[in-house]
């Protein structure tokens, strides 16, 4: 049985301007030990739907589901109180900004050992000798100073680390990881997706990773599930996803990436991820699709079979039209 | 933060001698000679007045009567009353406890309302409590001081007899005033009953005089929370598993409370401007009181001086609010 199970999960904003379906009935299953990448441009969703998981997104946001369970646990139907003992605890989540994931007013010790104390029950002298070794595992130098430091006196990476130590105080089951390394230098992010990765080996939890960066796909992620405007359109172990990318999307994300390029300029995806006035009624892609006839533009494709990665498309790409093309 | 100190004080001096000059301009603008309101009903002979004339230095150029009264000013010597002849510095010492105890209850009136109501209008933001809050807020914020005093004077001293009318104490209690705080006064004079009396006299002047902190506070608060509650390290929190009252009360609060604070440190000059009404009103027996009896007795040494020791006041409130930002948010303390 999968950790984490989710299905027919979508998410409606009610905004100024009418309703919005920031997440479309998403599938997602999460084995414990494993690294689900979720990939997608901006604005397709990724957030939202973890955030929904999370039980954190605001008021204005309608989640409705057929199943979403955790360990075991039907987290859809649970009260707030049963739920917030899961959260923080077995699945925690760290965010795309560091610097501002911190609360400036208190030092980054006092926030670690707060989970700990409400979470663990653990008394004073344990809940800072847990910290320090948190901070240890976290690679941060000089643990016992660096508790009673103040956010803004450290450095994104540092804070990142932070929020890193913050997330596993628990020993979660499953960690949701949002971006972990987009507001980071190139060399730092390098490292936080290492620690990222060396932490689930050694713990053997779950590990999903939110991103759009194919080069950290390829190199840290196991599955890949490749989000566009709300809707899973693509699901596959990593190796395949990148010989054969089923959906149009895919492959084009690919394409984009600067190693695969034939030519001396990167090929682009043109136009936009539809926003909420401009969705069309068929396939999502379809506008900006190089292979969008009638029928796509009219009609929504259902996901096709596990054999061509579950691809929502009408003409779901295989290895020698991709040649041909 | 010596420097910042230091630099900041420097600023007063150009305040502090404005000050000085407006509360000396001030009290001689007004119409009316004090020397013929001293003498009353009576009238008096023009030698006479001419004696006390020239006794008080009316006869001298007005710069000149400014310097004197500067130069004195800047030796400690705020000058001697027209009507009592004591000092105005010892007669401020002796009736500032009253003020202070007054504001003080007040203050702590408006803070302990002001700071949860505006947390659960925000967190509840919309809602009935909300638009409650706010309405109420602007009602108090907006009615007049002596309107609302007179109206919980007719309800909870004529219709209910709760509360007392007016002074400090009930006049069966006697003992020394050590401190000139009524409170630790009664308390320590041991007498039964002294202690309540004292709370009782407190309770309607420190709610009019705190009804319109308290609606600054609630305002400001909900609108400081409203933004506070938007940001990634709330989401952080609720991420953490935190119960909600931790999460608004402590990790929102905190950094909503900067705001807050200042508009704390500023109704404190409301509070002085406040407290001479209501002392007038509930017979009060501070410097609110001392001041308007002295402006109708064109007691000049006395006005001026108590101007200028409030405003003093003031600018040393505001300064240590300036302090409390870097105790409350260390990111502030940087600069
Ligand atoms: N609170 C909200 N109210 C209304 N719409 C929202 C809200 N939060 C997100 N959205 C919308 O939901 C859509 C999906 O947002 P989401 O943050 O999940 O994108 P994302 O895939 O995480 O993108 P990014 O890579 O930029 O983080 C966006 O179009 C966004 O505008
Ligand atoms: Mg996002």
């Amino acid at each position: 049985m999968s950790l984490l199970r989710i299905r027919n999960l979508s998410v409606d904003f009610a905004t100024a301007s009418g309703r919005f379906r920031a997440v479309d009935s998403v599938d997602q299953d999460v084995n414990t030990g494993e690294i689900l990448a979720i990939v997608g441009e901006s604005g397709s969703g990724k957030s939202v739907s973890m955030l929904a998981l999370m039980g954190l997104l605001p008021w204005t946001a309608r989640v409705t589901a057929d199943e979403i369970s955790f360990d075991g646990q039907d987290l859809l139907n649970m009260d707030r109180r049963a739920r917030r003992r899961i959260i923080g605890n077995d699945l925690a989540m760290i965010f795309q900004e560091p610097m501002s994931s911190l609360n400036p007013c208190f030092t980054v010790g006092w926030q670690i050992k707060e989970a700990l104390r409400f979470h663990l029950g653990l008394d004073r002298r344990a809940r800072h000798a847990r910290a320090v070794e948190l901070f240890e595992q976290v690679g941060i130098p000089d643990p016992e100073k660096r508790l009673s430091a103040f956010p803004h006196q450290m450095s994104g990476g540092m804070n990142q680390r932070v929020m890193i130590a913050m997330a596993i105080s628990c020993k979660p089951k499953l960690l949701i990881a949002d971006e972990p390394t987009t507001a980071l230098d190139v060399t730092i992010q390098a490292q936080i997706l290492d620690l990222l990765a060396e932490l689930r080996n050694e713990t053997a939890m779950g590990l999903v990773l939110i991103t759009h960066d194919m080069g950290v796909v390829a190199e840290t992620a196991e599955r890949v599930s490749v989000q566009y405007a709300g809707q899973k359109i693509e699901e596959q172990p990593v190796v395949p996803l990148f010989r054969t990318p089923h959906h149009p999307y895919t492959a084009a994300l690919l394409d984009a990436l600067p190693e695969r390029a034939t030519e001396k300029r990167l090929p682009t995806i043109p136009g936009v991820v539809p926003g909420q006035f401009d969705r069309p009624p068929g396939c999502l892609f379809s506008p900006r699709c190089k292979f969008a006839d009638d029928r796509c533009r009219g009609e929504p494709p259902q996901p096709c079979g596990a054999d061509l990665g579950q691809a929502r498309c009408f003409h779901p790409l295989s290895t020698d039209e991709r040649l041909a093309s | 933060m010596l420097n910042y100190v230091l630099s900041r004080i420097l600023t007063f001096v150009p305040t502090f001698i404005g000050v000085t000059l407006i509360s000396f301009g001030f009290i001689r603008v007004l119409p009316g000679d004090p020397i013929i309101v001293m003498a009353g009903e009576r009238g008096l002979s023009q030698e006479r007045y001419d004696q006390l004339s020239r006794q008080f230095g009316f006869d001298r150029p007005i710069y000149s009567q400014f310097w004197d009264y500067f130069v004195g000013v800047l030796h400690g010597d705020l000058g001697i009353s027209f009507v009592t002849k004591k000092p105005v510095w010892d007669e401020f010492f002796a009736l500032f406890p009253a003020t202070l105890e007054l504001s003080v209850c007040a203050m702590v009136f408006a803070v302990v309302l002001g700071l949860p109501a505006g947390v659960i209008a925000a967190v509840n933001r919309g809602k009935f409590f909300d638009r409650a809050l706010m309405s109420s807020a602007l009602v108090g914020y907006s009615m007049p001081i002596f309107w609302w005093a007179l109206l919980l004077i007719i309800v909870f001293s004529g219709n209910l007899g709760w509360t007392p009318v007016s002074g400090r104490i009930d006049l069966i209690y006697y003992f020394k005033d050590s401190t000139g705080f009524m409170l630790i006064d009664s308390l320590a004079s041991g007498q039964k009953g002294a202690f309540t009396s004292a709370v009782r006299h407190l309770i309607l002047p420190s709610i009019v005089l705190g009804t319109i902190p308290l609606a600054v506070i609630a305002r400001q608060t909900r609108s400081a929370m409203l933004e506070v509650l938007g940001e990634d390290y709330i989401r952080t929190a609720r991420a953490k598993g935190l119960a909600p009252v931790r999460i608004n009360g402590i990790h929102a609060l905190r950094n909503a409370l900067i705001p807050v604070v200042t508009v704390i440190g500023l109704s404190v000059g409301t509070l002085l401007a406040g407290a001479i009404l209501t002392e007038t009103i509930f017979s009060w027996p501070g410097i609110g009181k001392w001041m308007v009896d002295s402006i109708f007795r064109r007691d000049y040494p006395v006005v001026q001086g108590g101007l200028l020791l409030i405003a003093v006041m003031v600018m040393i409130v505001n300064l240590t609010v300036d302090m409390l930002y870097g105790v409350i948010n260390p990111k502030i303390r940087k600069r």
